[in-house]
């Protein structure tokens, strides 16, 4: 009896391990920086160079900082659930422009419409670096302490959105 | 045979040098600071082609993160203040050496368990095997049976 029960429960381990190994999703590490500060930054603006802005300014509020560019093709995936989330208005959107060329990054937002209330310029890609981005879109939560809440990898889903973001700014605002 | 072999151990060769051009180019500099660079990067994980080290990836952020390594050498810093650096970006993720942790408790230990299960499993089936290999006793019939084939030579209930 052992001789068939002790190769079949080897079996059952190795499918069961199998069968969680499948629902992992590698490419999606989990961010260190998740409840830490966030990275301090002095970038200037994507609509005027001359304007610069800071992480710090956007203490005492909750807001979003989404990493994208022009060259990036699933951010356009996202791009109408944005615009159509920043019509609501419920927390400023900020856009870091990630290794992109500026005229691009205009010239993109002319074409697909303009979700962010303000994007700096990150051309050389040492803040992304800090925020931990490796694939871009993505999407960071920060509260009003400045603390990262939540990191989104890839494009921004209507389920992420309205079954993760949403209710967790509500929480923050609140 | 010696042919195929030197055939295979030529391709071997071949397959190296295929893979070794494909590796990124260094940028000119100190060199001392390239090898530091060099292998540094090689026990790093590139995170957008996961299953490459960050010295063998061609990827726009290998290429950053690579000149940002190297900027920290220059500066001075000790591999082990560049790692910490990468780590609190991107995780334990990037290091191909995890650090012994709670959650890497079993990563660790796995393969020594694993071992130690196998050589008990083993040491278990020899025991049983021995014992099952001691000669089982002859009923009375059988004995008999025995002797009257060693008696005669041949077996008396073909006849």
């Amino acid at each position: 009896m052992n001789r068939f029960l002790i190769p079949l429960g080897v079996f059952i381990v190795l499918v069961v391990f199998l069968g969680i190994g499948l629902g992992l999703k590698p490419r999606e590490v989990p961010s260190p920086l998740i409840d830490k500060p966030a990275p301090a930054f002095t970038l200037t603006r994507l609509d005027d160079p001359n304007l610069s802005v800071r992480a710090e300014d956007m203490r005492g509020q909750v807001w979003i900082l989404n990493v994208w560019a022009s060259w990036c093709v699933a951010c356009l995936d996202e791009h109408p659930l944005l615009v159509e989330f920043s019509r609501q208005g419920l927390v400023p959107l900020y856009g870091l422009n990630y290794k992109d060329k500026p005229d691009d990054a205009r010239a993109w937002l002319a074409r697909h419409g303009n979700p962010y209330d303000v994007s700096v310029v990150d051309g050389d890609g040492r803040v992304g670096i800090d925020y931990g981005v490796y694939g871009v879109p993505e999407t960071f939560v920060i509260d009003k302490q400045g603390v990262i809440r939540y990191k989104h990898i890839g494009p921004v889903t209507p389920e992420v959105l309205d079954g993760t973001i949403v209710p967790l700014i509500q929480r923050l605002q609140s | 045979m010696m042919r195929s072999i030197a055939l295979l151990l030529w391709m071997l060769v071949m397959t190296g040098t295929v893979v070794q051009a494909a590796e990124a180019p260094p940028a000119a500099g100190d060199p001392l600071v390239e090898q530091r660079l060099k292998a540094l990067s090689h026990e790093l994980r590139c995170l957008v082609c996961q299953n490459q080290s960050l010295a063998d990836s061609n990827a726009d952020l290998a290429v950053d993160l690579r000149n940002q390594v190297r900027e920290q050498i220059v500066a001075g810093k000790s591999d082990a203040e560049i790692r910490a650096w990468l780590t609190a970006r991107y995780g334990d993720f990037v290091l191909y050496r995890p650090p012994l942790k709670a959650t890497t408790v079993l990563l660790w230990a796995g393969p020594v368990l694993l071992l130690i299960a196998a050589l008990a499993g083993l040491f278990l089936t020899l025991r049983r095997r021995r014992r099952d290999a001691v000669a089982p006793a002859l009923s009375e019939v059988e004995r008999a049976h025995a002797e009257a084939l060693l008696s005669t030579g041949s077996d008396p209930e073909s006849r």
